[in-house]
Parts: structure tokens; C-alpha cells; sequence
């Protein structure tokens, strides 16, 4: 059982706790780009967040790529960092699953240790010294790019994040997209966005916009009906996480189909 | 050179079980109650802050009565390595009886090494994924564990408090009722301890995965 003088306590830290351990992350020694490029590890790929009016939605593609290939068809990118808050990733899909886990480990640990949550504010500079300690990494090619997304529950809204790969933490009023397809799917957004939308609408515009994306790079999954495996789309609001079940994106899907084939 | 004086061991571990009784005699009681669901802790407890009762791990949580800042320390220690043992290797290997153990090496080892003893009586619960799975660990001042099965009191007067446990409880209460249970099971038969001073916690089976609720005043519903 970890004890430690008060001069040196680390307090609700848990990364800190890890290092103080011995479980802390290696140093990458010998690691180089070329090495990293020869490796071809699995990347995540699209992922979008907009607000709507009574808080965010997040969404996430399940496609994982190793250069040319599909090394996963049912990656979840979009996950529940705690009951307020979530978080989506694209890039190098074990160092940012390794970060998500780890994330979620601290806010629970901090709310467990202090009694009472971090402020979503402090989630998302949390999540930014993460990102910056993956720096190293990162310049070998192992970027990782999340969104962050929650409910403010001290000013009762929905608001969004994003990251560059240094750690620069960029809140955005509206919407955010990551990842390779992130051009498409944030040009859906941007001409589809509304201030104040209904959840419903909000759902039915990242799920139209991971469809453009999926459809214009190849390195976005599209809803999977032959295998029934569809993007995950979850809701955040003062009621906490709510994703969305696989029957209700399939209806949603069928109407996006429905109306593409119209045209 | 000063002497020290020769004191027999069995009058020195008498002595230090003698100052932590005495100071763990001083604080108010807590129970754990099993029911159909789970199983609550009824703490008295006037503090709305500073609580006897927390959350450990998905299925755990952890009180104590006695010094605060002693069992506080505790309480923290065991979200470490709960969560260390999490992290390293699942969230299905934590559970109650390897923390209980490790309380009790700790406690154990300040009981004869430090200065002072801990002034803490502590109490592991986990709730099982069925009834049957439901534990409780009772862990003394010294390290002495003791492993209950349905219902446990600690704290000062525990002894009349499980007395009328014994007489009260039985198999398949649902929550409320346990809570009645408890609460009237610490105030005994002179006192209706009010809410104002009730610090309940719920660990059920029901709550999804961190099965660690705190109750408010309105959920109490007196």
C-alpha cells in the first residue's frame, strides 16, 4: 500500500502516483521516425464534436488503418471520460488509447481522492498536459489529436476543445473535427451548423457528416450494415453520457441512404 | 547514560491497545447493513464535509471511524492502490480481501513500530454481482481483521450496536428498510438520531459500474 511523507505526497496526481511507482511511461530509447514508419501501427481516424443547445455531441468513426489496410473495424474512438464529460481521438491509435485510459483513470482518481470532480475547465487542461507529454512521440510520427467535449455544469452549457500535438488547448464556440477525414466531415458541419439546435438535429449532422467523410477518404469507415457495425455517436448534456444504440444510428443511416438515392 | 526502564511486552501492547480503544470510544458509530441489493453504511455524523464514509473502487467503498485525519490517510492509501492495481492489471482484480490485508499489514506494523497506534477502527465492504458475493472486513486498531457476514457495527458502543443488529436483522431487506435498521441500531432505544446528523452511503448492485452512491437528506424521505 503506497505511502508517502506529506512533504512528498502526490496528492490526487495519478500520473504522478505512476511515476512515484515505478509504472511510468518508458523513455522511448531507440526509437526513430524511420523506425516508427516501418512499424506501420494502426491510426484512428475521423472523429467531430458540435454543441447544440443543450449541450454537445460527439462522433467518431470505427475504422482503424495500418497504411493501406484496415487493421480494425470496430475501434471506439468517442469515449466517456467521466459522466460529464467525453472525449474523442484520431492519430496513433495505442499511444492514444493508452492516453484516453490513462485520462480517464485521473479524473476518477482526483474525484475519489478530493471528494468532489475536477471543473470541466480543469479536465480539459488535464487532458492537455497528456498531449504534451506525448511530445516525444509525437515528433516520431505517434501523433495524438483528441477533442474533448463536455457539460459545464457551473455555467450550463455544452462547450468543446481541441488539441494541437504540443499540447496547445483551443476551446471552439461551435464545432471541431480531427483526424484524416476531418476536412470533409468539418465542411458538413460548417455549412449544416445552426446556434441551438435540437439533439436530434445535431445527431443527424455528425452522423451526415461522418457519411461525407467515409465517402471521400478512404481511411474513414462508413456505417457497416453487412457486419452491423456503426460510428459512435453519444450526446453529453446536464442528464451526463448518452450514446446512442446501434438501432437508432441504423434508422438515421437508412434515411441519409434514403435521401442520397433521391437525388 | 540514562537507563530506560524495562516494561514487559505484554504491558506495552496492553497500554497502546488501551490508548487507541480509548480514543476510538470517543467518536460515534457507524454500521454496514447487507439488503437484497447491496449494502448501505449509516454513519452518525454531524459533519456534512468530512466524511467516514467513501468510495474506494467500482465495488468497494471504505469507512471509518476514530482520529479523522488517520483514517482519512487510510481511505487515500487504499484508492491508490486500488487504483494502481487497476491500471496495472484489471479493473476486475481489485477487490475488498487483498485491500483488507493490506490495511491490516499497515496497521499492524504502526501498532508495534510507532510511537503511537492509529485511533482508527476501519470497515471494507464490497458488494458481489450476486448476494452471495457480498463482503465485509472489519479491521482493528492493531491489524486484527475480522471478516462479517451481514451486518457490522465499529465505533464507540459497537458492541451494544451489533447486539441489536443481531436481533433486528434479516436476509432480503430492501434499501430503506436497512437504512431504518441501521440508524436505529446506532441510536438504540432512547435516541432517534436526526437526519441533520445521518451520513448514509449505498454500494449497490444496481448503480451500473461504480456501484458507490452517497445518499442525500431528501433520499433518506423522513
Amino acid at each position: 500500500m503506497p505511502i508517502f511523507s506529506t512533504s512528498d505526497d502526490p496528492g490526487s496526481n495519478f500520473p504522478e502516483l505512476l511515476r512515484r511507482v515505478g509504472l511510468g511511461p518508458d523513455p522511448m530509447v531507440g526509437a526513430s521516425t524511420d523506425v516508427m514508419r516501418e512499424l506501420s501501427l494502426p491510426h484512428a481516424t475521423t472523429c467531430v464534436a458540435l454543441t447544440y443547445a443543450d449541450g454537445v455531441v460527439m462522433a467518431g468513426d470505427r475504422r482503424a488503418t495500418s497504411g493501406n489496410l484496415i487493421s480494425h473495424r470496430t475501434m471506439e474512438k468517442v469515449v466517456e471520460a467521466d459522466r460529464y464529460s467525453g472525449v474523442a481521438i484520431a492519430g496513433a491509435a495505442g499511444a492514444a488509447m493508452e492516453m484516453i485510459r490513462l485520462f480517464q483513470l485521473q479524473l476518477e482518481h482526483y474525484e475519489k481522492v478530493e471528494g468532489t470532480a475536477l471543473s470541466l475547465e480543469g479536465k480539459a487542461n488535464q487532458l492537455s498536459m497528456m498531449v504534451r507529454g506525448n511530445l516525444q512521440a509525437a515528433m516520431m510520427g505517434m501523433v495524438v489529436v483528441p477533442i474533448f467535449g463536455g457539460y459545464d455544469l457551473r455555467r450550463e452549457c455544452g462547450r468543446l476543445w481541441d488539441y494541437d500535438a504540443t499540447g496547445g488547448r483551443y476551446e471552439e464556440r461551435d464545432y471541431v473535427a480531427t483526424g484524416s477525414g476531418s476536412l470533409h466531415a468539418g465542411t458538413v458541419i460548417k455549412v449544416g451548423f445552426r446556434p441551438d439546435m435540437s439533439r436530434d438535429d445535431a445527431v443527424n449532422l455528425a452522423a451526415r457528416a461522418l457519411w461525407e467523410a467515409a465517402d471521400a477518404d478512404s481511411a474513414t469507415g462508413g456505417p457497416d450494415v453487412l457486419r452491423g457495425i456503426y460510428p459512435v455517436v453519444a450526446t453529453i448534456d446536464a442528464g451526463g453520457w448518452s450514446r446512442l444504440d446501434d438501432v437508432d444510428l441504423a434508422s438515421r443511416y437508412e434515411a441519409i441512404v434514403a435521401e442520397v438515392r433521391s437525388r | 547514560m540514562s537507563m530506560p526502564f524495562y516494561v514487559a511486552p505484554e504491558q506495552m501492547m496492553k497500554d497502546r491497545a488501551d490508548f487507541a480503544r480509548k480514543g476510538i470510544a470517543r467518536g460515534r458509530a457507524l454500521v454496514a447493513v447487507r439488503y437484497a441489493d447491496g449494502i448501505v453504511i449509516v454513519a452518525e455524523n454531524a459533519s456534512e464535509t468530512l466524511r467516514k464514509v467513501s468510495e474506494i473502487y467500482d465495488r468497494i467503498a471504505f469507512a471509518g471511524v476514530g482520529k479523522y485525519n488517520e483514517f482519512d490517510q487510510l481511505r487515500v492509501a487504499g484508492v491508490r492502490a486500488a487504483d494502481l492495481k487497476g491500471f496495472q492489471y484489471s479493473r476486475d482484480d481489485v477487490d475488498a480481501r487483498s485491500l483488507a490485508n493490506s490495511y491490516a499489514q499497515m496497521l499492524g506494523t504502526i501498532f508495534t513500530h510507532e510511537m503511537k497506534p492509529m485511533e482508527v477502527e476501519i470497515l471494507v465492504a464490497e458488494v458481489g454481482l450476486e448476494p452471495s458475493g457480498d463482503q465485509m472486513f472489519h479491521i482493528l486498531y492493531d491489524g486484527t481483521v475480522v471478516d462479517e457476514r451481514d451486518y457490522a457495527a465499529i465505533g464507540g458502543d459497537a458492541e451494544a450496536i451489533n447486539a441489536r443488529l443481531a436481533d433486528t436483522w434479516t436476509d432480503g431487506l430492501d434499501r430503506a428498510a436497512a437504512i431504518a435498521l441501521g440508524r436505529t441500531a446506532l441510536g438504540g432505544p432512547e435516541r432517534e438520531i436526526p437526519d441533520d446528523d445521518l451520513e448514509v452511503a449505498d454500494l449497490a448492485r444496481t448503480n451500473g459500474r461504480r456501484c458507490f452512491h452517497r445518499l442525500t437528506k431528501d433520499d433518506l424521505g423522513t
